[in-house]
């Protein structure tokens, strides 16, 4: 194998094919579309040089304000209320149900195989108001609670906190079985040990359970935030970004801008933007967690 | 045993293998990647065997496809090797669709017009048939309705650039037996508009059915305010520059259609509606009014769609504007979804096709869909539902036929126009404030 491995021309045989394929589908779009940054116009009407014209745009454009607020909202709540409910339940598992817990497992991580459209779907229903009202306002209704009774999606503020709920009910079956499978790993001595000298309840977990199980918390968040800041099938297939531009991620705005506005140089100044964010974030995680795990 | 140590790949490959193999490899991913391209589209070859592809938003079997289909058969018994494809799209899609397809030379011969900006960059590419010299030299100029002729010219900056495969006009439509049961009269005025929406509302109705989803039939209002006030020119001379629509005129339209939403007379879940759930309050007598273009007579026809009964419907223009300069008979029309053809895959075959349908298009579109288009009817079917002969005498009366709010706006104007038209009419966004939007987009071209 050694000697294999010291063959330059059997190296880049092996990895050649994968590099080229990865080259020519992903290196050469990104590059391409930096590229893009610098112009304006669509296939059709042609390409002009523009220099930094999109950049200046951008941070004069309230909707990429907007846009970009929104995006860092909805992945701190989204993020926080995953990992938090993930852990919860994990732990719930771990010390209250035990071996019971197979079945709640299933029904709690049940949503994570749905498609996202049909999850939208449900949510739209349950919180509809017109034509019928959903579940909620039904629910509202018959308990005589008719102040509260209101379009839950057509208002920006609620149908944040709808689409919020959607996701975190979404995927926090997913988190919570990541969670589990590190608190399964965390030895049963230890544990033991930290009863016998007297820890338990909040303490056991914040002292001696929490730490043993960072290095899979922060995986969780890393998934989580990579998931969150790129949020796009669940804005379009529940609230479409609206009302109005109210729940318009950077992705759903960068989508619209080259796509059906047909502007391909501010759509991509518009991804490199959402590719420093990403960048941002990593390194700020990536880097507190150099600290503490490895 | 022999270990993977053992092998000597050395030994295996000498160099002139490595590049062989090499180059096999990337020669076969070339192949794979050049196979994702391709001809689609078809148009025409060989001496009159005419391949045609229709790049529709409407599905094959229904629709103008339908018509097309039915024409085309006809036409194939005369001129064999004639064949007709639709290629479907969804409407959501198209504007891109059009866009890959016209970036690779690869656009059908019929395909649905994209929005106006993107149409004059595709005429200056050679990729749209000015149809008004076509028809002429054709000799089937008299087949087009004239009013349909002068709204797609005043769409697409006085050329003839598609075809009027449907011809709406739109207004109020209301339920005659709810106006009857409280002896209400279709308003002439605005004002009037607004307080016979307060009776309705005091009488437990909701006055309107409008989806804030879809946006534009509330927009809708605000452009046709406008006409009522400015006159036929009122969105030209947003256009050309002379007014701007965050002028207080302008801004008035906004504003008189806010304060039906704030009063609440679209519902309080308008923001939450879609096209036919909007619909389906109007033909199910839970509102009283619905604003829409006549293509809504395919479900007003529908027994099963409409429970209140085709008769119960009734129509009035939109009312004028006190101290405005239009007229109720300045009616908002539109060609619908309309149809371009590609010069690029256009010849004399085509052009035979053409001719034909021109001919046949009015009377098959009004027997197989009891549909309402901009080519002239030589038949009378019949029996013609008593909605459809309304719409086509409203339609002969009409003096001037005017476009719509968004019509001569660029697709980002549009878009945030349709995204912003539930805000507006739900208070979360002032018409000050919505206007400017527009314009800001209008002002970027």
């Amino acid at each position: 194998m050694e000697q294999i491995l010291h063959n330059r021309r059997a190296i880049l045989l092996l990895v050649g094919p994968a590099l080229l394929v990865y080259s020519s589908v992903v290196l050469l779009p990104v590059v391409w579309s930096l590229v893009y940054t610098f112009f304006e116009g669509n296939v059709i009407g042609g390409f002009h040089f523009v220099g930094l014209q999109n950049y200046r745009q951008l941070l004069s454009d309230a909707a990429f304000w907007q846009a970009l607020t929104f995006t860092l909202k909805y992945a701190v709540t989204v993020t926080a209320g995953q990992i938090l409910l993930g852990l919860l339940l994990a732990l719930l598992y771990v010390f209250y149900l035990r071996r019971a817990s197979a079945l709640v497992r299933t029904l709690v991580f049940f949503p994570v195989v749905l498609p996202t459209v049909a999850v939208a779907q449900l949510f739209a229903k349950i919180f509809a108001i017109a034509p019928q009202y959903g579940l909620v306002n039904a629910g509202l209704a018959l308990l005589h609670l008719d102040g509260w009774i209101q379009a839950w999606l057509g208002q920006g503020s609620t149908a944040f906190w709808v689409l919020a709920l959607m996701d975190i009910w979404r995927a926090m079956g997913f988190y919570a079985v990541l969670l589990y499978a590190g608190l399964v790993e965390i030895p049963a001595e230890l544990i033991e040990a930290a009863r016998v000298d007297g820890a338990s309840g909040l303490r056991l977990v914040w002292h001696v359970v929490l730490p043993l199980l960072l290095p899979i918390l922060l995986s969780a968040l890393i998934f989580s935030i990579n998931g969150t800041l790129k949020v796009f099938d669940s804005v379009l297939a529940l609230t479409g970004g609206g009302p109005g531009q109210a729940t318009t991620p950077l992705t759903l705005y960068m989508f619209n801008t080259a796509f059906s506005y047909g502007q391909y140089g501010y759509g991509s100044t518009l991804a490199m933007a959402l590719a420093v964010l990403s960048l941002l974030v990593t390194v700020m995680i990536f880097g507190s967690a150099r600290r503490d795990v490895a | 045993m022999q270990t993977t140590d053992d092998l000597d790949l050395k030994a295996l490959l000498n160099r002139r293998q490595f590049v062989r193999l090499a180059g096999g490899a990337t020669l076969g991913l070339a192949a794979l990647l050049s196979g994702c391209g391709g001809e689609s589209g078809g148009g025409s070859s060989g001496s009159g065997s005419l391949a045609i592809h229709f790049l529709s938003v409407q599905q094959a079997g229904t629709g103008w496809p339908l018509v097309l289909q039915t024409i085309t058969a006809d036409y194939a018994r005369s001129h064999p090797g004639v064949s007709f494809t639709v290629d479907y799209i969804a409407q959501t899609n198209l504007y891109q669709k059009v866009q890959l397809l016209a970036g690779q030379g690869a656009l059908p011969l019929l395909y649905n017009s994209p929005p106006v900006d993107t149409l004059l960059q595709l005429q200056k590419n050679g990729q749209v048939l000015d149809l008004e010299a076509t028809f002429r030299q054709l000799g089937v100029l008299d087949q087009l309705v004239p009013a349909a002729v002068t709204i797609i010219k005043q769409l697409f900056n006085n050329q003839l650039l598609a075809l009027p495969f449907e011809l709406n006009i739109e207004g109020f439509w209301y339920n005659k037996s709810i106006f009857t049961r409280y002896g209400l009269q279709p308003p002439q005025t605005w004002d009037e508009l607004v307080r016979l929406a307060g009776q309705l509302q005091q009488h437990g109705l909701q006055p309107f059915a409008a989806s804030g989803i879809q946006g534009w039939p509330l927009t809708r209002l605000i452009g046709n305010y406008l006409f009522r006030k400015y006159g036929p020119e009122a969105l030209l001379r947003v256009k050309s520059g002379q007014a701007k629509l965050t002028d207080p005129g302008y801004v008035e339209a906004a504003q008189a259609v806010a304060n039906l939403g704030k009063q609440g007379y679209f519902g309080k879940g308008v923001a939450e509606l879609d096209y036919d759930p909007a619909e389906d309050l109007f033909l199910q007598g839970k509102a009283a009014i619905f604003y829409m273009g006549s293509w809504a007579l395919r479900d007003f026809n529908n027994p099963a769609r409409n429970k209140i009964g085709a008769e119960a419907i009734g129509y009035f223009p939109f009312p004028t504007v006190a101290g405005g300069s239009g007229s109720s008979d300045q009616a908002p029309m539109n060609a619908g979804q309309t149809t371009s053809v590609n010069q690029a895959r256009y010849n004399s075959a085509a052009g035979d096709w053409l001719a034909y349908v021109a001919r046949h298009y009015g009377d098959v579109a009004l027997q197989k869909e009891g549909a309402v288009t901009g080519f002239v009817v030589h038949q009378q079917p019949a029996s013609v539902p008593a909605l459809t002969r309304l719409v086509l005498e409203l339609i002969s009366q009409v003096k001037q036929p005017v476009l719509w709010f968004e019509a001569l706006f660029s697709t980002k104007a549009t878009t945030l126009s349709q995204q912003n038209a539930a805000p507006l009419v739900t208070g979360a966004m002032s018409p000050q404030d919505f206007m400017a939007a527009i314009q800001q987009a209008l002002d970027q071209g």
